[in-house]
């Protein structure tokens, strides 16, 4: 069998992984008619390769010592992870439209300890990446071999700690480490290029300099995720950072490339439209 | 009491050296030789780790190592280990509640001649404020050595409180430390002096020369703040005339703030806090300034007798 035609059919199962995710997320935040839409839409291509090609995990087993780790540093985008752990089956699905809600798992941001499959407690920006260190520090200590996944949003690199953590990474050269920019170029108040110069080239300069492997990739084509996972993973000797270009509120076009979309939520009209363009993909 | 005298840091860096759980990792950012985890970098340099000055960055280092199974003791100056990362701490580790020691030296004025940016005033506050947060803050060497293995053991967030300054040996080798159990030294019944860390020794030294003035009190070494010893404070409420704290900390948010806590809820009566007065420290020597901002045993001795003194006068 030609290995092209494997290669597109893994793909195109990984997109409707991801449109799944979409469309869940887009649901239980229409449910809490509140939560962050943008973010969690520009990030689900590249978790639905990360839960369903690349990581070495086990829905079943979500405590394994062995698993490979995922630190969500841009915690807004929880409704994404809760969506695509759902797809992955660590819970039913059934129970994503109570986000937010008082009797609910589903917190606002990520919390490790009501929801299986979350590796990390996160929401306050920028302390994602030194906790993926330290668990990276952990696997090498032990020779677990476990990997590190650490996503974390273009305007959160805005935080100091990021840098300080950085400078960690490649200090322990940790090439079991591979972060991911999602690199949407907009938050909350406007474009990261305004706000505080960041764009997808310098952001890939900055990590160079750190001592990053790095490349920038379009975040929304999962061959090219995939292939960049699989350098990362051939690197040693340095922590790789993959720089995804993407599209905030990709998918929904009312939504895209708008930050006012960063955190609300959908009408009854936005949302049957939301679905409609995303069963149309 | 013994006259070695030694610091709290220092029986601190001894006794993680100590600990054989292979499971321990230190964390430092740039301050081992004073903090004293050198001492543990010698022994276990491969579960030494080194951040460089980065101490947010330390905070989640530490909190990511704990959620694969390790006991890392995070250490730096109480000053940096709290109220510059009091986010960090908060976010990823109090609220996760990850096994994870926060190990802040160098605590209050007595850090001396450094001055007011690095003494730290107030982390009894920030720290006590933390859901999950338990609060230790020793007073000699063998109470440091007894409680670094009993917080070790303990399954979940510490901040460990300790200070520069040396001080006197407090405790026979074979007394026994409980987190949250307090320790009442004397049966005095004239007044209880509540004290932690530096305050202790002075306390006790007030304690000795009251005594030659016919006047017996009771000292009790709080050396858990969080949770507080609710039982003894209210015995000795009951037993003690004369209630007292004192601190070298800030009077708003530390001990004598959780004592009144306990008070006002459980036995409501009078509680004179001693500590620093809602201000900054200042340079000096550490001895000095303990008398400058009245936590030393003569001020202890002093403030007793005044109101023994006006209480029998309003009698």
């Amino acid at each position: 069998m030609n290995k092209n035609i494997m290669k597109i059919t893994k793909a195109e199962a990984l997109s409707k992984n991801a449109n799944r995710i979409r469309q869940d997320l887009i649901t239980a935040i229409y449910y809490a008619k509140s939560g962050h839409p943008g973010g969690s839409l520009s990030c689900s291509d590249i978790l639905a390769v990360l839960y369903f090609n690349e990581m070495n995990i086990n829905p079943l087993k979500p405590d394994d010592k062995s698993r490979d780790r995922f630190v969500l540093s841009k915690g807004h985008s929880a409704p994404a992870l809760y969506a695509t752990l759902a797809e992955r089956g660590y819970f039913s699905k059934d129970d994503l439209i109570t986000l937010r809600n008082i009797d609910s798992v589903f917190q606002g941001h990520p919390d490790m300890n009501k929801v299986p499959g979350i590796d990390m407690t996160t929401g306050s920006l920028g302390q994602g990446l030194s906790v993926a260190n330290g668990m990276a520090i952990a696997s090498k200590m032990d020779k677990m071999g476990y990997r590190v996944y650490c996503l974390i949003g273009d305007g959160e690199l805005e935080e100091g700690q990021i840098w300080e953590a950085a400078m960690t990474s490649s200090k322990f050269n940790l090439d079991n480490l591979c972060v991911i920019v999602d690199c949407n170029e907009l938050q909350l108040i406007g474009k990261t290029e305004e706000v505080k110069g960041l764009n997808a080239e310098n952001i890939e300069q900055k990590f160079k300099s750190f001592g990053f492997n790095t490349k920038v990739i379009d975040g929304h084509n999962i061959e090219e995720i995939m292939q960049a996972f699989e350098n990362a993973t051939l690197t040693k000797g340095k922590p790789t950072a993959i720089i995804a270009k993407t599209v905030k509120g990709k998918g929904i076009s009312f939504m895209e490339n708008n930050p006012a979309w960063h955190g609300k939520s959908l009408n009854d009209e936005e949302y049957k439209k939301a679905i409609e363009e995303l069963n149309n993909v | 009491m013994e006259e070695k005298m030694i610091a709290t840091r220092e029986s601190f860096g001894k006794a993680i050296s100590e600990l054989k759980d292979e499971n321990i990792v230190v964390l430092d950012a740039d301050l081992s030789s004073a903090t004293k985890t050198d001492l543990f970098q010698k022994e276990y340099p491969d579960r030494f780790i080194e951040v460089g000055i980065s101490e947010a960055d330390m905070i989640g280092t530490a909190a990511g190592l704990a959620t694969c199974g390790k006991i890392p003791f995070a250490s730096t100056f109480a000053v940096f280990a709290t109220g510059r990362v009091y986010d960090q701490i908060r976010s990823s580790i109090a609220y996760p509640k990850l096994n994870v020691k926060i190990c802040g030296t160098h605590a209050g004025i007595t850090v001396g001649e450094d001055g007011a940016t690095h003494q730290m005033l107030e982390d009894i506050n920030l720290m006590r404020g933390l859901p999950n947060m338990v609060v230790i803050s020793p007073s000699d060497d063998i109470e440091t050595r007894a409680l670094v293995k009993e917080i070790a053991k303990y399954q979940g967030p510490v901040y460990l409180r300790l200070a520069r300054m040396a001080t006197p040996v407090i405790y026979a080798n074979d007394v026994k430390f409980e987190i949250g159990k307090a320790i009442q030294l004397g049966e005095g019944i004239d007044a209880t002096v509540f004290a932690t860390g530096i305050t202790v020794a002075e306390a006790l030294k007030a304690q000795e020369e009251l005594i030659k003035e016919g006047v017996d009190i009771r000292v009790v070494d709080v050396h858990t703040i969080k949770p507080i010893d609710k039982e003894m404070i209210v015995k000795c409420a009951k037993e003690t005339s004369i209630l007292l704290s004192v601190e070298d900390h800030n009077v708003i948010g530390g001990l004598g703030s959780a004592i009144s806590d306990v008070l006002a809820e459980e036995y409501p009566k009078k509680l004179i806090k001693l500590g620093i007065n809602d201000c900054f420290g200042k340079s000096g020597k550490a001895e000095d300034l303990i008398k400058y901002f009245k936590i030393d045993s003569k001020s202890i001795e002093e403030t007793i007798k005044e109101k023994l003194y006006i209480s029998k006068k309003t009698k």
